[in-house]
């Protein structure tokens, strides 16, 4: 469950709305997911993509992966179910820019990811969510999973405040940029409100660029 | 830090500020939309009741869920139909350009924004899709976005972002005959790693990238993104203003001219200061096919695939995967390996040239018995200069099927679909476990020429032999 984390805080500033929702810390069960370069594709076939919503995504995580498995897949191993932190190796999520894979994660109940690395596009999806990914050493992400698989009960922490992880006596330091990290820790991951309520800052920056006064696009 | 390079110039000409979690707010030029990734982004904007900024900025297309065979509408698919029927209904509300089926200016996001000179050198550009790195090839910062980063855009004309080091990647000399950009960024993919780019922006340059014609650059930067590079770029040149000059979108009369001193002004500095140069010698780049699930695990057509003694230990656990899955073993020489379908096409690989080096192939051949082999033009533009050099018949003479433009067997959101474990020769750029609509279907990639080679031997063969 996210603690502390309080409910979605709506804050009205300039007549806009702007979302802030903390996010300093993720403690829950832990699925650990061995392998490197998992993309996107995997997460989320492309198949379930034919949709205008993102309601249905859940059913569709992982699902080619898991019916190769035959129910082995971590994902449908019982002791997983319910894990709210995905435990990753090297350069997870690469390919498609679609958010649908963080999504459809989510979907399944994943709050928080620790991985060797990410590709950029999915980070970022992650950020726009909500869904912190921190990085640790490839000695440090083995050891996790390896722990959570001895015992999969056991309750795994992810620390933004302090940069840290902890399962059981276990605590090891993790990654993430300085600028996303306290993004969570304000609650302003969620950049909308901030980056509407600049406009005119940002016309101003538009009205500077030569290219927007000329060709058909130029603005009327 | 990158330093004085094109990258680093663009990016500060379009900062509107440090947000306070210290990332940058970057003002995006120009906003490609599609049936995909679009429509959540507009329900979240309707949701917080925020309008879209600049809706001229914005330009939409339909091209990932298009049926190649039949485009009558609606659609049979019921969910296809929803989905264009969607796009239709918010660029109408929003006042966005939509580029329909039938408008003679459909297509691939990625085909049809440079063929209107939409992509221009200096911009910054985003699109919910990851091959927006294409554009790059005129000198544009273009990035692939997801679905919440569509909603900014669209409400914000900006982006929430962090900067991005630049690594130079300097290819030189001559490509040998047979040997085409689609090689050399497989290649470059291929000793870099699929996650060399993390965190990088690649400035491609040197003698090889400045001899290239604009749709070759555009296929070396489309595939930045596979490399791990969330973009892409070469320097703006003479290529790329001649490219320009008279399209549609383009600065027309007196402003043309002070476009081309802008985008001059703009190239990486000769001293520029970058986080990182590798340099490859073009001479050393071999026709490439990737064998196994990653467009990093590519080899040269006349090489084995790698035992996993001869890969980096990193490597190995994806190629024990890959092995089994592609049911190719280790030390197997990947020419002679049986084909089922063979596709052209796609925003890598589905632009005129791409089309005429194929059909050079093609021509008074026939494509081997028992292989499905079609092409799929990039866009409506592309097709029509196609039928009127008259490759669709050289391709439907050879034996290849002639179909209307859309994303196709690419990523298979269409009915185009391998079938239970076929194996396709592929022209586009991901050979992910069930990329192409099977979920045990199997993806050979390699430019377009070597998957006409594959189309008339019925196998992968060196492109080489039919020159
Ligand atoms: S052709 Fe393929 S990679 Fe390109 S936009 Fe379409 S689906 Fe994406």
């Amino acid at each position: 469950m996210f603690y502390p984390c309080r409910d979605a805080l709506q804050t009205c500033l300039r007549g806009l709305l702007i979302m802030v929702s903390e996010v300093k810390q993720v403690s829950g069960n832990a699925v650990p997911l061995i392998g490197n370069d998992i993309d996107t594709d995997r997460i989320i076939p492309a198949r379930y993509l034919k949709a205008i919503t993102f309601d249905d995504l859940g059913a569709g995580v992982f699902v080619d992966d898991r019916k190769a498995l035959n129910g082995e897949h971590p994902f449908d191993q019982i002791h997983y179910q319910g894990a709210k932190i995905l435990i990753a190796n090297r350069n997870f999520g690469c390919g498609s820019s679609r958010e649908h894979a963080p999504q459809a994660l989510a979907k399944w109940g994943i709050k928080a990811l620790i991985g060797e690395s990410f590709a950029e596009i999915f980070f970022g999806n992650c950020v726009a969510m909500g869904i912190p990914c921190v990085t640790a050493e490839s000695e440090v992400v083995k050891q996790l999973q390896e722990l959570v698989i001895a015992n999969p009960e056991e309750v795994i922490t992810i620390n933004l405040e302090k940069l840290q992880v902890q399962i059981g006596d276990f605590t090891a330091s993790v990654v993430m940029s300085e600028g996303t990290r306290s993004a969570f820790i304000a609650g302003t991951w969620d950049a909308c409100g901030q980056l509407v309520a600049n406009a005119q800052q940002v016309k101003a920056t538009a009205a500077k660029l030569p290219y927007i006064g000329w060709g058909n696009l130029a603005a009327s | 830090m990158s330093k004085g390079t094109l990258f680093d110039k663009v990016w500060d000409l379009h900062t509107v500020g440090t947000l306070p979690s210290g990332l940058t707010q970057l003002f995006i030029g120009l906003h490609l939309i599609h049936e995909v990734t679009s429509p959540q982004a507009f329900a979240m904007l309707k949701e917080r009741d925020l309008k879209v900024l600049f809706p001229e900025r914005t330009i939409a297309t339909v091209d990932h869920i298009v049926p190649t065979e039949n485009q009558a509408r609606p659609f049979v698919d019921n969910m296809a139909e929803e989905m264009i029927k969607a796009l239709e209904k918010n660029c109408q509300e929003n006042d966005i350009t939509f580029y329909n089926i039938g408008s003679g200016n459909q297509g691939i996001v990625h085909v049809i924004a440079p063929e209107l000179g939409l992509t221009q050198p200096g911009m910054t550009i985003a699109c919910g899709d990851s091959h927006t790195s294409s554009h790059g090839a005129f000198g544009a910062i273009a990035f692939g976005i997801g679905t919440s980063q569509v909603r900014d855009v669209l409400a914000s004309q900006t982006l929430s972002l962090s900067k991005l080091k630049v690594r130079k990647i300097e290819v030189n000399g001559n490509l040998k005959p047979g040997v085409y950009s689609k090689d050399v960024i497989l290649h470059i993919i291929r000793t870099l790693g699929v996650k060399g780019g993390v965190g990088y922006a690649y400035e491609f340059a040197g003698t090889t990238f400045e001899k290239m014609n604009m749709e070759e650059r555009m296929t070396v930067c489309n595939m930045a993104i596979e490399g791990g590079a969330r973009c892409g770029y070469v320097n703006p040149d003479q290529i790329t203003y001649d490219y320009l000059q008279n399209r549609d979108f383009a600065p027309k009369g007196a402003d043309w001219e002070k476009a081309i001193a802008w985008w001059e002004s703009l190239s990486s500095h000769a001293d520029a200061e970058y986080d990182d140069i590798v340099v490859f010698n073009a001479e050393d780049i071999p026709p490439t096919v990737t064998w196994g699930i990653t467009p990093g695990q590519g080899i040269g057509v006349n090489e084995k695939v790698p035992t996993a003694a001869e890969l980096l230990e990193e490597d190995r656990f994806i190629a024990e995967e890959a092995y089994r899955y592609m049911d190719l073993y280790p030390g197997q020489p990947i020419q002679g390996t049986k084909i089922d379908v063979c596709f052209i096409g796609s925003c890598t690989n589905g632009r005129i040239s791409d089309l005429r080096e194929a059909a050079k192939i093609a021509q008074g051949r026939q494509v081997a018995a028992g292989v499905k082999a079609f092409v799929v033009p990039g866009s409506e533009r592309v097709k029509k200069e196609a039928e009127a050099e008259g490759l669709d018949k050289i391709f439907q003479a050879a034996g290849f099927e002639w179909r209307e433009p859309g994303c196709s067997m690419c990523l298979a959101m269409n009915p185009d679909k391998l079938q239970g474990r076929q194996i396709s020769a592929s022209s586009s750029n991901r050979n992910f476990k069930g990329r192409q609509g099977s979920s045990s279907g199997r993806t050979l990639l390699m430019s377009p020429a070597m998957v006409a080679t594959a189309a008339i031997k019925g196998e992968i063969a060196d492109v080489r032999e039919l020159l």
